[in-house]
């Protein structure tokens, strides 16, 4: 059975229609029509742009779809290609102008964690209150008010005003009570943009969770990892309009290859641009387990190899090539280059060179890192910097079997040697 | 099984929820409301316990306000201005006007700015838009109550000391007049709240439109002292038998008639149906404009 079904749905937004001093052009308005006049501000005036019939742009164009019980959908697409606009009318925000849907179900939409807290009310207030306001009854909310409590971890909290919080903790308790929503349907916004990657995780895991009970889900994302490893279906919007609709892997693959320039792309990233005559070209990077295939999903107790492919049509003195590795949250994990130990490059002017760096393993964090490629002329320039290389996603673990650990605060978290010297003689 | 499969049916139907375009003018969606009732009563715990947070005097401030505002119009309208009450003792008469002037204003002003200070929540998360103003409304009651508790204990101590003050039957009439006081002031509301939503300047003119609206009531002076001229002036203006009937109840004397009454049960039942349709058209599409 369809438990959602979207026929023909558009979306129009007026530009320009925010703002005070509208009340006198409403009012003028209606004066000239009374009086038979033109209507002031028609399309294409430019003096009434604030309110004019044209400034209407269309976020959604006749989106059509069905879902069936249990699906698990992502959807993708750039931004502004209208995914906010189809979960906001799905969850209800605001109305489509044409179209139709219909939902069969409780709607849970979870498009930010802790709406509606309030900072003075304490954990335990907070919890009824944006439960609530997620749209479970008082009783329900009782009856899982512990399982909450233990899935935050800020049991010791719960009687604290919400404002003496961390935002971690914040964020913690409220991703709580989300995942304890138990909706028919779930529509899932961007929420692991927010939080450590340890949050981020748990996430997924909990999404994870939530669709093997049966629930549907529609999940939007710009971690094309998180998508393909969640979703069996994803829709790829474009321009307010299904550009496909099919198996997620498929579907991921058209969205990667038509934005080129967009969102974090995976295991692969060919650079096809530089110029002929460069004595060196960047070919490709790409990221590979040590068994040799190429991967994006990694566990932090596994080496990465990171893997150049480039040309280099004569010697060049001094070239030193390397990767920057970004954390998601945008900060520089570390640089590193080929002949920090030697040199490694003594000859020229074959079709391909491949070098590989490899990332020890028990280092990385739990989260995504971004490559980003560089080469240098030591002492003279940079030839290649600030370049969106593959990402990697990293799942974290302990090897001790007696701690589940997901990721810890900091950009990694390496494994380091501890140990317990016996008494000296 | 059969039987079951019928109920699951019959659950799953309850949840079907059509959206598009098309609006229906005469939809309360109240049954939606009930469902989130428990959201409601949240909502009136939250205000109250946010209120009064981190203030020393807490909910005292209740009684504080109403009583400091009493005192200043007995002395300003009673003492200096010396307006007639009619023949009440000014303290009474003035407590009785402010106590239920400022369970309408108090709603009116804090409805209307419903969809202005939640907008960040409404662009979140779908819930009827209506929990709030109504929630809002009970908060208002509440603090009503305590206020009202408090002239009834300065009423029995007036009487007991042998004040000219005669409560009769029209007592009765009390809770009507109080509901009709709080449904004008969530009408008002509410219509309001809608149209903020467009013409911002709205907001603005309610904070001194409300303590504007106070001198067009009955609520420093009696209707009787009203001038003929002006008498008619007055009584349009729905809240001035309300209190009229709300004051004569309790302290005997004042204008009551059941034509100001019926006209003032019609004027809130319109404004009222009138706010909840206008409420549930804005909120369907608010976000786009705010």
């Amino acid at each position: 059975m369809s438990v959602i079904r979207v026929e023909n749905v558009s979306k129009q937004y007026r530009l320009g229609m925010i703002g005070a001093g509208t009340l006198r052009e409403d009012l003028q308005r209606w004066w000239h029509r009374t009086r038979n006049d033109a209507e002031p501000w028609k399309v294409g005036d430019v003096a009434g742009a604030g309110n004019g019939t044209g400034d209407r742009i269309w976020a959604l164009r006749d989106v059509d779809f069905r879902i069936e019980t249990g699906e698990v959908v992502g959807l993708v697409g750039e931004n502004g290609a209208g995914k906010s606009t189809l979960l906001k009318i799905l969850s209800r925000i605001t109305m489509p102008t044409q179209g139709r849907i219909e939902l069969h179900g409780r709607v849970g939409s979870l498009l930010e964690v802790g709406t509606g807290f309030h900072p003075e009310l304490t954990g335990r207030e907070n919890v009824f209150l944006n439960g609530a306001i997620l749209g479970m009854t008082r009783s329900e909310i009782q009856r899982k008010f512990d399982d909450i409590v233990e899935f935050s971890g800020v049991q010791r909290f719960m009687d604290t005003p919400v404002k003496r919080y961390s935002s971690g903790m914040r964020v913690r308790l409220a991703f709580a009570i989300a995942a304890h929503l138990e909706p028919e349907i779930l529509l899932v916004d961007e929420v692991l943009a927010v939080g450590d990657a340890a949050f981020q995780k748990r996430c997924l895991g909990k999404l994870d969770e939530v669709s093997k009970e049966g629930r549907t889900v529609i999940f939007v994302s710009h971690h094309m990892s998180a998508i393909a490893s969640l979703c069996k279906r994803a829709i790829l919007l474009k321009d307010g309009q299904v550009v496909m609709d099919g198996p997620a892997a498929e579907t991921i693959d058209r969205y990667l290859s038509s934005n080129p320039s967009s969102g974090p792309r995976y295991g692969e990233v060919r650079f096809a641009n530089a110029s002929e005559d460069e004595p060196f070209q960047l070919l490709a990077v790409r990221t590979r387990s040590i068994e040799g295939d190429i991967r994006a999903d990694f566990k932090s107790q596994e080496p990465v190899v990171v893997e150049f492919e480039f040309k280099l049509r004569r010697p060049m003195p001094f070239l030193k090539i390397g990767f920057e590795l970004h954390a998601l949250t945008g900060g520089l994990v570390f640089q590193t280059f080929h002949n920090d130990r030697e040199e490694l490059l003594t000859e020229t002017g074959r079709d391909a060179h491949i070098l590989q760096a490899v990332i020890p393993a028990d280092l990385l964090n739990g989260g995504i890192y971004h490559i980003h490629p560089c080469a240098t002329i030591h002492g003279r320039g940079w030839l290649l910097r600030d370049v969106e290389g593959p990402a990697i996603n990293v799942l974290f673990d302990v090897p001790n079997p007696d701690y589940v650990v997901l990721g810890r605060p900091g950009e990694i978290a390496p494994l380091l040697v501890w140990q317990a010297p016996t008494a000296r003689e | 099984m059969n039987v079951t499969r019928e109920l699951d049916h019959a659950a799953e139907d309850r949840w079907v929820t059509i959206l598009g375009p098309e609006t229906r003018w005469l939809d309360f969606r109240l049954g939606e409301l009930w469902r989130y009732r428990d959201l409601v009563a949240l909502f009136v715990r939250r205000d109250f316990l946010a209120q009064y947070k981190q203030t020393i005097l807490g909910p005292a401030w209740h009684v504080i306000q109403p009583l400091l505002t009493t005192v200043t119009f007995t002395i300003v309208f009673g003492r200096i201005a010396r307006i007639p009450t009619d023949s009440l003792p000014p303290f009474l008469f003035y407590f009785a006007g402010y106590v239920i002037w400022s369970y309408f204003a108090t709603t009116l002003t804090k409805v209307s700015s419903t969809f202005i200070a939640n907008a960040s929540m409404f662009g979140k998360v779908y819930f009827p838009r209506m929990a709030i103003p109504v929630s809002i409304s009970i908060s208002s009651m509440i603090a009503f109550g305590i206020q009202f508790a408090l002239f009834l204990a300065f009423l029995v101590y007036f009487r007991f000391r042998g004040s000219p003050v005669d409560p009769n039957a029209w007592m009765l009439a009390a809770p009507i007049v109080v509901l009709l006081m709080g449904a004008l002031g969530l009408g008002f509301g509410i219509i309001v709240s809608s149209l903020t939503t467009r013409y911002r300047d709205l907001s603005n003119l309610v904070t001194f439109g409300v303590q504007l609206l106070m001198y067009a009531t009955p609520i420093v002076y009696p209707l009787s002292e009203v001038p003929d001229g002006y008498r008619l002036l007055v009584l349009l203006n729905p809240m001035s038998s309300l209190v009229e009937a709300f004051r004569f109840g309790f302290l005997g004397a004042g204008t009551v008639s059941f034509g100001h009454l019926a006209y003032s049960f019609v004027f809130t039942l319109v404004i009222l149906i009138c706010g909840v349709l206008l409420f549930n058209r804005v909120e369907r599409n608010f976000m786009d404009t705010v």
